[in-house]
């Protein structure tokens, strides 16, 4: 076949050939992919909640409670509250915002945390997502706010990457407020009966 | 394997390398080689690209009036592109979650609009395809390579695993952008004192 002669016509029949064959190609892959993509983000989310709480029993995603922004995971095991995923984040990181998962035992303690998105310098900032930092925050109780060293916390500060640092404990220290107030500060004698009944919890298991 | 095929598989490689040859595809080439996997997976989900849009415009080529192949090859590379970013997010969410940023960027390559330009819509669909996977595979190395090297001088490690200790001071500059244009001087400078020998 001889290459078609570019006349209006020619140009307008072959442009809206191609795009509606290349739309019908891409509605296609959207219809057949829509179902295990909304799959994979909640499995993705599901897991980060597993990894930053203790072993629970509910389903915290089809919990959840959006509060000031934040997105929060009760996990409950036989009933009894035994803590919270907060999804958190910062605006005061080196390049753009990143998000966390951090989870909190009844009383406010961190169990774990875990970076979700980020877009740091490679090899920097992005060493938060290493155990040498992070692990410094498992079984931590907030005094008042985390701070760096540099600005005379105790936390010890990816070196050269202050700033990521920082905003790692913004995230944190925000989470922890709403936190406090939204469940923990509710009722302050279950959360001593329920630390105590996650403990009889974790040893049944 | 007809000798002309194996010739356009191989072009990519050395010869016309798009990366240190052509210097095309430059903006990815510098963004995303502060590691080894990152260059390494960059360089996967082109050559996939590039291989598909080189065979639908090759086959085509008759149907696209010259005065608007531009356009219609936009259209089809950002169709491919986005049909591996939703495959890729439903299938494989973990490569996503490691090479997402980079997925959408493939439609800027111009490796890719340069190749539809210069090689597919002149020839027929089996070499397109060959030039396709050739020219990949070269970006993909180049990439890899390069990646390795900022990531070794740069993190004191290749794909992830450490090579130096923990206290190791390393050249930091070389996974910041500066070093991105540092690398990529000396690879053009070290393939064309290679090929400038021969």
């Amino acid at each position: 076949m001889a290459k078609l002669e570019s006349n209006l016509k020619n140009m307008v029949l072959s442009l809206v050939f191609i795009s509606m064959g290349m739309s019908a190609a891409l509605g296609y892959v959207y219809l057949l992919t829509k179902e295990p993509i909304e799959k994979a983000n909640k499995e993705k989310e599901v897991s980060a909640v597993k990894m930053v709480l203790p072993a629970f029993d509910n389903d915290p995603v089809k919990e959840m409670k959006v509060i000031d922004g934040l997105t929060f995971y009760p996990a409950t095991k036989g009933g009894q509250f035994i803590g919270c995923a907060v999804n958190t984040f910062t605006d005061k990181a080196f390049s753009g915002t990143f998000t966390l998962m951090v989870g909190f035992l009844p009383d406010g303690t961190i169990n774990k945390s875990v970076v979700l998105d980020q877009k740091e310098t490679p090899g920097l900032g992005t060493k938060m997502k290493e155990p040498k930092f992070y692990s410094q925050f498992e079984n931590k109780k907030i005094e008042g706010e985390l701070k760096v060293k540099k600005d005379g916390g105790e936390v010890d500060a990816i070196s050269a990457a202050t700033i990521s640092s920082r905003a790692y404990c913004d995230a944190l220290n925000k989470a922890y407020k709403l936190f406090m107030k939204e469940f923990a500060a509710k009722d302050k004698t279950v959360v001593a009966d329920t630390a105590a009944a996650v403990q009889t919890n974790v040893t049944n298991n | 394997m007809k000798m002309s095929n194996i010739k356009h598989l191989i072009n990519g490689l050395w010869k016309e390398n798009p990366t240190l040859v052509l210097v095309l595809g430059t903006c990815p080439t510098l963004a995303v080689t502060t590691a080894a996997m990152n260059g390494l997976g960059m360089g996967a989900a082109t050559t996939f690209v590039l291989v598909f849009s080189n065979l639908f415009i090759a086959l085509l080529k008759n149907l696209i009036p010259d005065k608007v192949r531009i356009a219609a090859f936009v259209v089809i590379i950002a169709s491919f592109v986005t049909i591996v970013d939703l495959v890729m997010k439903a299938f494989t969410p973990a490569l996503y979650a490691a090479l997402g940023v980079f997925i959408p960027l493939i439609v800027v390559n111009c490796i890719i609009l340069g190749r539809a330009e210069a090689f597919a819509q002149k020839n027929k669909a089996i070499p397109a395809i060959l030039d396709g996977i050739g020219m990949g595979i070269g970006f993909t190395l180049a990439l890899t390579i390069m990646g390795s090297v900022r990531e070794l001088l740069g993190n004191g490690s290749i794909f992830d695993i450490k090579l130096v200790s923990e206290s190791t001071k390393t050249i930091l500059i070389f996974i910041l952008p500066p070093g991105a244009f540092f690398t990529y001087g000396y690879f053009i400078a070290i393939k064309n004192r290679l090929s400038a020998n021969k």
